[in-house]
């Protein structure tokens, strides 16, 4: 579903501040794979979400979709496979226009967009429908600007309008780091049910290890640029948050140097 | 008070006529955020064609037809300037607006061109109140039409939240030249109209025509509220009338002693306020909820201490 071959990204390229950001990187994703990402500060996570989304475009290697490379492609043109969630609840959503507006145009994800009416009775129907699940309320106010909602609120709104048009690819970038704890478990979960009933294949990058283990079928642990380690779904159902600290200390050779690290 | 009464009808119409100015503003200062000054430029461009294209035999309406599409052209170059040349918004605006003096020039041939006894979309008998009252308000629903579409929403989305809007595979390069050529072709419309009424094109009628609309966008807010498009829209064309009869009435009003050349300072000094107040008004606000909650937790502490003493 989702592969990357060799996948390597510099920033600053020959300056004095010169950093590897991805170092050949090897990932391969199968279809409804829900993979959880850790590591320490800088260790590339949010660079390899921006590799996969088209934010970034590699410096050398190549990322495939379904067996078609895409790494040169910009990231408008690769919406069309991928849904994404930001760290920002802000960064998801048009705080100025409506719910409705704001779902009319994640409903196009990747389409050609027309003079067609944005936001139809039909459509209306179903993002109420939509909305229903996430048991916010939301759904009553179809006509409210977004920017009036709360953090979490608008966080559960980017995940739908993210899923709700079933992407060949999830990526979700610590989309609950931001949250405060109650808001971010509601996300959570909302997260754990989308991805299990659409059967997504999803990337997760997060801060909190318990959730870490505890969702998806594998994890994979990132130190300054590489995977460095990667643990299938049987190992994974009986690791514990101090395994895999021991873990990464053992095979990085220093500790998890993490200023928002959440235990669990 | 007298004058100023009779010369009402003129301010009005006049308003109607930089309706299309105010809503083309509208479009790139509001929905897209972003400063165009190409305007300047392009309500020249909107006069010249008409004119030249009028004074050549073609139909009053063809010309206005054809003033819109030059108005796009020179709002698509400054977007490719900005978006494609990587170019600052205000520079790339800047360039075009000087560009386009020199392109004027070359339309019209020379500096100056009259229409006197030539045929407009006035001269039909018909009163050019009504027409432009009519032409405004058909643009303005088409307008709020349009960004109800799938287009119109990407469009508004690119000013709002760029980086979502590509997520969702938006070229938002695209949706902003797409916008800032069509608020260019309104800012043409408006100059189409008044070198027809005028009687006469010139080189030099765009001049601080960007503040013009920005006064007439910004006043029309401060009336009509931007709750949703159409009142935004609705703000845009009455606030071009407004700033006309404000304009009108300081110029006739005989203790102010305006001259019609001071009158740019004013439209700056209008723009100014509208710009100050509001962001003055937030951080004075923002201050005394902060002294008051501040004051409101210092007294819930003292409470628990007293509390505490029993």
């Amino acid at each position: 579903m989702l592969e990357l071959r060799h996948v390597s990204k510099l920033f600053f390229a020959g300056t004095a501040d010169e950093k590897i950001a991805l170092a050949k990187i090897n990932l391969s994703l199968k279809p409804g794979d829900f993979v959880t990402v850790i590591g320490s500060n800088g260790a590339g996570k949010s660079t390899l979400m921006n590799v996969i989304s088209g934010v970034l475009t590699p410096d050398a290697g190549e990322v495939l979709i379904d067996g078609a490379a895409v790494h040169l492609l910009p990231e408008y043109r690769r919406s069309r496979w991928i849904g994404r969630v930001f760290q920002d609840p802000m960064a998801g959503t048009a705080p100025h226009m409506t719910i409705e507006e704001n779902l009319a145009m994640a409903y196009k994800r990747g389409k050609p967009r027309g003079l067609q009416l944005g936001v139809t009775r039909a459509k209306r129907a179903f993002f109420q429908e939509q909305l229903a699940r996430l048991n916010l309320g939301l759904h009553t106010r179809l006509r409210a600007k977004v920017g009036q909602l709360s953090g979490g609120e608008r966080q559960a709104l980017s995940l739908l309008m993210a899923t709700f048009t079933e992407p060949q690819i999830l990526l979700l970038d610590e989309h609950t780091a931001a949250l405060d704890p109650s808001r971010a478990e509601l996300v959570t979960r909302l997260t754990e049910s989308i991805v299990r009933e659409m059967k997504l294949t999803t990337l997760m990058v997060t801060h909190n290890m318990e959730q870490a283990i505890r969702l998806g079928n594998r994890l994979i642990m990132m130190d300054k640029g590489r995977i460095i380690l990667d643990i299938d779904e049987s190992r994974k159902k009986d690791l514990t948050v101090e395994q895999l600290l021991r873990e990464f200390e053992r095979i990085s050779g220093h500790k998890m140097a993490d200023d928002r690290v959440v235990f669990g | 008070m007298l004058a100023i009464l009779e010369s009402l009808p003129k301010a009005i119409e006049f308003g109607l006529l930089f309706a299309f100015l105010s809503l083309g503003v509208y479009i790139t200062f509001r929905i897209l955020d972003f400063p165009d000054l190409t305007v300047d430029g392009s309500f020249t461009t909107g006069g010249a064609i008409a004119a030249v294209m009028i004074t050549h035999g073609y139909s009053p309406w063809l010309s206005t037809v054809a003033a819109f599409g030059g108005g796009c052209a020179a709002g698509a170059v400054t977007g490719l300037l900005h978006t494609k040349g990587r170019i600052n918004g205000l520079l790339s605006g800047i360039l075009m607006m000087i560009a386009l003096y020199s392109i004027n020039l070359r339309i019209m041939g020379v500096p100056n061109v009259s229409l006197l006894g030539e045929p407009t979309i006035f001269s039909s008998g018909v009163s050019p109140m009504l027409i432009s009252a009519v032409g405004a308000v058909v643009v303005k629903l088409l307008i709020d039409l349009f960004f109800r579409t799938d287009l119109g929403l990407s469009l508004r989305a690119t000013g709002d939240n760029a980086r979502m809007i590509r997520s969702f595979g938006v070229n938002t390069d695209n949706s902003k030249m797409l916008g800032i050529s069509l608020s260019n072709g309104l800012v043409a419309i408006s100059g189409a109209l008044f070198a027809q009424y005028g009687g006469f094109a010139d080189n030099s009628q765009g001049i601080g025509m960007i503040v013009i609309g920005l006064a007439s966008v910004i006043i029309g807010e401060a009336i009509f509220g931007t709750r949703t498009i159409f009142w935004a829209t609705l703000a845009a064309v009455f606030g071009a009338v407004f700033y006309w009869i404000v304009y009108t009435v300081a110029l006739e009003s005989e203790w102010l002693r305006l001259e019609a050349s001071d009158m740019k300072m004013i439209t700056a000094l209008i723009v100014i306020v509208a710009l100050v107040i509001p962001t003055a008004q937030r951080a004075l606000k923002q201050r005394s909820v902060a002294r008051r909650r501040s004051a409101e937790l210092a007294g819930m502490a003292a409470d628990t201490e007293h509390g505490g003493g029993r």
